[in-house]
């Protein structure tokens, strides 16, 4: 792939906020068409970033192409063709869900259809409805609808499931995969890294204002090398469990050992969760 | 932003128009307004003020000016309809921003693509609608119930009109310079009342300007709402009142020039200044 596949393209970003390196010489790269995760605690630029790749924040130096324009002195144009998913919903509570959406269709050269945008986010009994009747969930919602209306190429979507509970955020998956699947590219920053893992093609984990891994998210920090946890139970001495990198080989044994069937058998590798922890250092 | 992005942008590959800043600030004119007339406590508050000030300096002050035949009622319902435009446009605008600061609207509307003057042109629509209304409401309560004569020649409505207007539009966009500047709607509130107060008393409002020291009174002269004052009383008292003037006549042009100079300074000033970005946010 070259550089004009790139949606976003970085290279050796620096920010400082004073004496503070927020963004320390960090380079990215997301393909168009790609749902990207960006994964870090809380202070490792992960903001900082995503505001410098929208054109809401200077940079101090480096390099930023953003579907082929730099941020800083984009126009109108450019930005009508991104979409931002902000961390907070704006309170506009006196609209209804119809209104909002359809002023939001007003800005763009060529919004989708405010009715179809309404129905794909699951909110279409509620278009008569009141922003201030809506449900956490529902708002949420709505604020993708706002970020999609103009028909993006490139949508940003910061922290958008914070607070659903399980059923929500499983129906809110499902959007994200249809936008992608109508070739929307989407940087997604998460805090939750089953979300990263059900999204994202390939996740960044960023630290310290770098990125310390990109990759899929099941092989990020090569989890798909690390040595397997194999546990069983045996009928004499209970359960048992070895960490092996030739899992495969050991099953096997096992399995001819036990005349077939491994009793209570499982096989792991490191979850995302422990690569990220071992990443970020938060481990230590 | 470029130049040419503040007009319609041609189609670029099969992309379809961006809408002109013009459409856009009719959009914004048009949401604003929708959710204003909906927060009931806001609405009654704007549209009573003029009744309000209407019943108490009606019934403090009767009979005439002093040294003229000119009831008080037409000078307090110029004074008042001025106020009452420098509320709307100043306060009513200051206050608007910066609670669309607290409440994200600003934040949100960063991300689209939409020229600052569009935000602010919808800003100084959405006050002339408010402001006219209250306007209207002003002028049928002073007429039916405190004998106002409203005006009989079409110049002198067309003096209203223009007055109005230019003296909204002045407001309006020092409301923006001051809005975009406060951290809050809170603080907003703190820094548009002072000026207002103060400019109340030493710009004519409530008594006649000539009655003033001439220090007051050249103070008064620097700010808009002196003019704004003297311009509605051109509409409402008769012309023989000119001598009561301090320049002995209405002064039109020089009420047009001020309040021109004082919406030019001011949008250039918020122009420069107005941030998307508030400086308070992390």
């Amino acid at each position: 792939m070259t550089a004009g596949d790139a949606a976003i393209h970085v290279r050796g970003l620096v920010k400082r906020y004073g004496d503070a390196i927020a963004v320390d010489g960090l380079d990215l790269e997301v393909w168009r068409g790609e749902t990207f995760a960006l994964l870090g605690p809380n202070g490792a630029g992960k903001t900082t970033t995503t505001e410098i790749l929208e054109g809401h924040r200077k940079r101090d130096s480096g390099q930023v192409a953003v579907l082929g324009q730099d941020p800083q002195t984009a126009g109108r144009r450019w930005r009508s063709r991104i979409g931002i998913v902000m961390q907070e919903s704006s309170d506009v509570y006196e609209l209804t869900v119809g209104e909002i959406v359809r002023h939001f269709a007003g800005y763009f050269p060529r919004p989708r259809p405010a009715g179809e945008v309404i129905e794909l986010v699951g909110l279409s009994g509620k278009e008569r409805s009141r922003v201030s009747t809506l449900s956490g969930g529902q708002r949420r919602r709505l604020d993708v609808a706002l970020g999609i209306v103009g028909d993006p190429r490139l949508l940003f979507l910061d922290e958008p499931t914070t607070g659903f509970d399980p059923e929500a955020r499983r129906q809110f998956w499902e959007l994200i995969r249809a936008l992608r699947t109508a070739g929307t590219t989407i940087l997604l920053t998460t805090h939750y890294l089953e979300e990263a893992e059900q999204l994202a093609d390939r996740a960044a984990v960023i630290n310290r204002g770098r990125i310390v891994a990109v990759d899929r998210p099941d092989l990020l920090g090569g989890r798909n090398l690390a040595a397997a946890s194999v546990g069983w139970s045996d009928p004499q001495d209970g359960p048992q469990r070895a960490e092996t990198d030739a899992p495969t080989k050991l099953v096997a044994e096992l399995s001819a050992r036990y005349g077939g069937e491994v009793p209570d058998l499982t096989v792991s590798r490191p979850t995302l969760e422990d690569v990220y922890l071992r990443l970020t250092g938060e481990d230590s | 932003m470029s130049q040419s992005s503040v007009l319609t942008q041609p189609a670029v590959d099969g992309e379809g128009r961006l809408p002109s800043a013009a459409r856009l600030a009719v959009n914004r004119a048009g949401i604003e307004l929708r959710q204003y007339f909906r927060q009931r406590d806001a609405v009654v508050f704007t549209f009573s003020y003029p009744v309000l000030m209407m019943l108490i300096f009606g019934s403090i002050f009767k009979g005439d000016v002093p040294h003229t035949n000119v009831p008080f009622t037409q000078y307090f319902t110029a004074g008042i309809a001025a106020t009452g435009t420098m509320s709307v446009g100043f306060q009513g605008v200051a206050i608007g921003i910066a609670s669309d600061r607290t409440d994200k609207t600003i934040k949100r509307l960063r991300g689209l693509p939409m020229p600052r003057i569009s935000y602010f042109l919808g800003k100084l629509l959405s006050a002339l609608t408010s402001g006219l209304v209250q306007l209207a409401i002003l002028l049928a309560v002073s007429t039916l119930f405190f004998h106002l004569h409203l005006p009989t020649s079409a110049g002198r409505w067309l003096t209203l009109i223009w007055v109005f207007v230019l003296g909204l539009a002045t407001c309006a966009t020092l409301g923006i310079t001051l809005g975009g500047m406060a951290k809050d709607g809170r603080s907003a509130s703190a820094v548009v009342l002072p000026p207002f107060l103060i400019l109340q008393f030493i710009s004519g409002v409530f008594f006649t300007y000539s009655q003033l020291g001439p220090l007051l009174r050249g103070i008064g002269a620097v700010f808009p709402l002196k003019w704004m004052c003297q311009g509605i009383r051109s509409v409402f008292l008769p012309d023989t009142f000119q001598t009561q003037e301090p320049a002995g006549s209405w002064e039109h042009g020089k009420i047009a020039l001020v309040l021109l100079a004082w919406t030019i300074g001011g949008l250039a000033v918020s122009l420069r200044t107005f941030r998307w970005h508030g400086k308070h946010e992390g």
